[in-house]
């Protein structure tokens, strides 16, 4: 996917008028953040799980390659076959190659952000194949031809009536009123698609290198269906998703559905180790494993390392007031919000993506409610060092901050700049108070009013009073 | 591809940068974690006991939607199955799973009831298998496939009925696991915590259920078995 | 210095240039205290605004200029969260490894405050000098309630005011959308986010918003004023010091 994060400040003006958008982001603010909160507050080992969540991950990617040498080990003893993918293009050529041995026509998939990630839809697509995304958000997605714009919710920006039609379109028939209704059709027209597959394609939340397992979590069942129906499983996820054992992996379970729904646990929760047994009646005859790096290997030994540690809950999007305010579609990628603020660059570099980092006052809501402690506002400001080295700021700021800077330098110089600034503007703005318009500061005036200073500054009349001092 | 492995595990490790000397203790550090099974951190809620644990049990998983029946013995199965069918207006024919505890509740021997054993079909609308543990802490259960339990029965059908024996009800996840792990052939294949019926957020403004898996969940709690 | 002790008034540039009143507020409040105030020079700016537009050589270089000010001072204090906040958290880590800076980066980072919360847990203040009355709303300014966490001490204060009656509104702990130079990077979703802090500070039923930062303060102020809305907005250190002759911020006398 074309990143369209240059484009960040348009796109969110944009979203700023679209109203379906604005009780989307409502939901989620008024939901799923009071929803976490009310998890969060009920679970009193709460915060002991976040530091013991953080604490394993730094242990993980402090020894990440014996643990995937481990992983790896159990998983091929399992029975399953591992694939290593360096960047997203070797990634989907191995999943097309795994296709075409097992001669598939029609691949079902359930969520992954990595697939989005290596953008594999359209690849196999292109290839011949049929691709059906089975996560209801997902399906509607991919039926309206468009991209997630929230890392669990990925139709969180869709209306009902939006849906209805785009399914009386796809399914045939009249459009549908109620959500039951629209649920029922799109689990009736998928049931015959995880029948028809020949490849299920999941993402996995977790790797286990005690068991060689990989864990899925979902909450409509899809996965299962996904990888439980057709001969052959295909998992798809970053190397940085190892825990060393399952006692571990309860850490993350309990963190995650509240952190990111605020359910105490999501509906489905599925360990899988190794293809179908020889005595079994179900299950995958293969199992596949792609193990992606694309750049996160690249993270590991420098100041991104803690943003590893991120598990996906999207807990740091439905705590953004700017993500509130923009909606996902704004950030241009695949990764939206405050944690894609800091990936994205990563993927598509810095000069392709240098407005994210910048879209964030630094509130630190993202932070507070991350599970697992990622700075997310000190890894935005190392990427606006990284844009102010390579010159990416506008214009405009650019020579903002130099004339600012030139001054704050120079304090006897700066004294006397601002004292006469500040004397002319107090004089002119006394008698209202502020002002509507100033040359300037159009960015402020065009929706607020500018106060208007009281005229002598604070330094000078304290000179006067007390004499300088210090 | 091994090529890719090779570059990216020396990627790893140029990252990282652990002298030489230090390489002996973190593999010696990382085998003696993978040895540790012991929980890192059981909430209080789930160290509950008895009927308290059981009712903590029933009261999560209600909240979720699911039904739960208490039977005082296997015996009683079959005349709660075939009652839960006619309330909710169902067939009544069941794909069940060949577990002993299914064989021992003598399901066959109901005559309106008519049973499948093995794996489910697109036809099939109910399901009925066991679970090998419950979590109270959330009101999970646990099942685990094996020859006897295929996954699909809990999957499948749009409605699920699970047994589960009120002695195999534990607080957390991780006494759950460790009941599977004394298990022969662990570990299994696959290993579903089940939380409730199937539902999803994705259409607004409501949550429904049903999405993919059952959109019904029916637990029979068996007081006393063998 | 446990009795009387020396403090640098940081005042922050914006207080500097827009609102000396707050200035002279928090001198009132410290001298009530039982602080000795001074303000050194050079005091230009904390370095902020270079810090987060990913300036550090900027940034580092006013750090540098300021910290010997500051050092022989007792306490270091500022009527401000987010530049108490700057030199609180991120002085030690803008110089972390730095032998010629770090301990004296730390040193001022570690007598550094945030004015209200220097009264309140230092000086042990329970009630302030001022007087008022009438129904006012509280805003957390991010910096000060995520970095330093200010939450409860002004509160605290404002509640032992006879006559005050605190009322909370919705999201208190929302951002404002000011965010130092995002207000004009990003001028439409700061718009949006300033514009949802207005309608909840009206909906709320208090006369005055107070909050202990200026930028947030200006830009609630400015938005409020634009949608021609008659709620006051203050500095909580002038109602806490009872210094209420300035006209409210982005208003005039009379």
């Amino acid at each position: 996917m074309e990143p369209l994060s240059l484009a960040f400040r348009e796109r969110a003006a944009r979203a700023l008028h679209d109203p379906v958008l604005a009780t989307a982001m409502q939901r989620l603010e008024r939901g799923w953040q009071a929803a976490r909160a009310r998890a969060a507050a009920d679970l009193p080992e709460f915060e002991a799980l976040r530091d013991a969540a953080v604490a394993i991950k730094d242990h993980v990617l402090a020894n990440l390659d014996l643990y995937l040498e481990e992983f790896e080990r159990r998983f091929t003893a399992a029975g399953g076959v591992i694939h290593w993918a360096r960047d997203a293009a070797e990634a989907r050529a191995i999943i097309l190659d795994i296709c075409r041995r097992a001669k598939a026509r029609t691949v079902t998939k359930s969520k992954s952000m990595v697939a989005e990630e290596i953008g594999l839809n359209a690849y196999l697509e292109a290839q011949g194949l049929r691709v059906i995304e089975t996560d209801l958000g997902e399906y509607i997605i991919q039926l309206a031809g468009d991209v997630p714009s929230h890392l669990v919710g990925p139709a969180v920006h869709m209306t009902r009536e939006r849906i209805a039609e785009l399914f009386a379109k796809a399914h045939g028939g009249p459009p549908k009123q109620d959500s039951a209704a629209l649920v029922a059709e799109a689990r009736q027209v998928l049931r015959q698609r995880y029948l028809e597959a020949d490849v299920g394609i999941t993402g996995a939340n977790f790797l286990i290198a005690e068991t060689g397992s990989i864990v899925t979590v979902t909450n409509e069942g899809n996965a299962e269906l996904t990888q439980g129906l057709p001969k052959v499983h295909i998992a798809l996820t970053g190397i940085e998703k190892i825990v060393p054992t399952v006692a571990e992996a309860f850490v993350f379970l309990r963190l995650l559905a509240r952190s990111a729904t605020g359910q105490e646990f999501s509906a489905y929760t599925t360990f899988l180790t190794g293809p179908k047994r020889e005595d079994e009646r179900d299950g995958p005859q293969e199992m596949h494993l792609v193990l992606l790096d694309n750049g996160r290997s690249r993270m590991l030994g420098g100041p991104f390392r803690e943003m590893l540690r991120c598990i996906r809950c999207g807990a740091c999007m439905n705590h953004c007031p700017v993500y509130l305010a923009a909606g996902g579609h704004a950030y241009g990628w695949v990764y939206v919000g405050p944690m894609g603020s800091v990936l994205t660059p990563h993927f598509v570099g810095i000069d392709k993506s240098w407005p994210l980092p910048n879209a964030s006052t630094f509130c630190g809501r993202c932070e507070e409610v991350c599970p697992v402690r990622i700075p997310l506002p000190k890894l935005m400001r190392l990427w606006r060092e990284e844009a102010h080295k390579r010159g990416l700021a506008p214009p405009a700021a650019r020579v903002g901050l130099t004339l600012w800077a030139f001054f704050a330098r120079r304090p006897a110089l700066y004294r006397l700049a601002t004292r006469l600034a500040m004397a002319a503007l107090g004089a002119l703005g006394r008698r209202r108070g502020r002002f509507s318009r100033l040359p300037f500061a159009s960015g402020w005036t065009v929706s607020r009013e500018f106060p208007a200073p009281q005229g002598p500054t604070f330094t000078a009349q304290w000179r006067a009073a007390r004499g300088a001092k210090g | 591809m091994s090529e890719a492995r090779r570059a990216i595990l020396a990627r790893i490790r140029a990252q990282l940068a652990r002298p030489p000397s230090a390489e002996e203790a973190a593999r010696h550090d990382v085998a003696a974690r993978l040895a540790r099974t012991a929980p890192v951190l059981i909430p209080a809620r789930a160290q509950l006991e008895g009927e308290a644990r059981i009712a903590l049990f029933c009261e999560k998983a209600r909240t979720l939607g699911c039904a739960i029946e208490r039977l005082p013995d296997l015996g009683a199965l079959s005349g709660a199955v075939l009652a839960a069918l006619r309330r909710h207006n169902l067939p009544l024919e069941l794909v069940r799973a060949a577990d002993p505890l299914l064989d021992a509740a003598a399901l066959e021997a109901e005559p309106l009831l008519s049973v499948r054993i093995g794996v489910p079909e697109e036809s099939d609308a109910v399901g009925l298998t066991v679970a090998l543990a419950g979590v109270a802490e959330t009101g999970t259960i646990m099942l685990a496939s094996s020859r006897a339990r295929p996954t699909l029965l809990a999957f499948l059908p749009e409605t699920s009925l699970v047994v589960l024996p009120c002695a195999w009800i534990k607080g957390s996840y991780e006494e759950a696991w460790a009941m599977l792990r004394a298990l022969p052939g662990w570990p299994p294949r696959s290993v579903n915590l089940v939380t409730g019926p199937s539902r999803t957020g994705d259409i607004p403004p409501s949550i429904e259920l049903g999405a993919h898996g059952p959109k019904r969940l029916i637990l029979f709690l068996i007081d006393r078995i063998g | 210095m446990a009795d009387s002790p020396r403090v640098a008034l940081f005042v922050t540039c914006l207080v500097d240039l827009f609102r000396p009143s707050v200035g002279w507020a928090a001198v009132a409040l410290l001298e009530a205290a039982g602080c000795r105030v001074e303000v050194p020079e050079p005091q230009v700016c904390c370095g902020q605004p270079a810090f987060n537009s990913g300036d550090r050589r900027t940034t580092e270089d006013l750090a540098r200029q300021l910290i010997p000010a500051l050092e022989p001072f007792d306490y270091v204090v500022a009527p401000s969260g987010s530049c108490a906040g700057m030199l609180r958290r991120h002085f030690p880590e803008l110089f972390e490894g730095d032998p010629a800076w770090s301990a004296r980066a730390r040193a001022v980072a570690a007598k550094s405050f945030e004015l209200v919360s220097f009264l309140v847990e230092v000086r042990g203040m329970r009630v302030p000098p001022g007087r008022f009355s009438g129904r006012v709303t509280y805003h957390d300014s991010c910096s000060g309630l995520r970095e330093l966490g200010i939450k409860d001490q002004p509160r605290r204060l404002l509640r032992a005011m006879s006559g005050l009656e605190l009322i909370e509104m919705e999201g208190c702990e929302v951002c404002c959308g000011f965010g130092g130079t995002f207000c004009v990077k990003y001028p439409e979703i700061s718009t949006k986010m300033v514009d949802d802090k207005a309608a909840r500070a009206e909906a709320s039923g208090a006369e005055l918003l107070l909050a202990g930062d200026l930028g947030c303060l200006m830009n609630i102020a400015g938005r409020l004023a634009r949608r021609g809305s008659n709620m006051q907005v203050r500095h909580v250190a002038e109602v806490l010091a009872g210094r209420l002759d300035a006209p409210p911020i982005a208003q005039s006398r009379g």
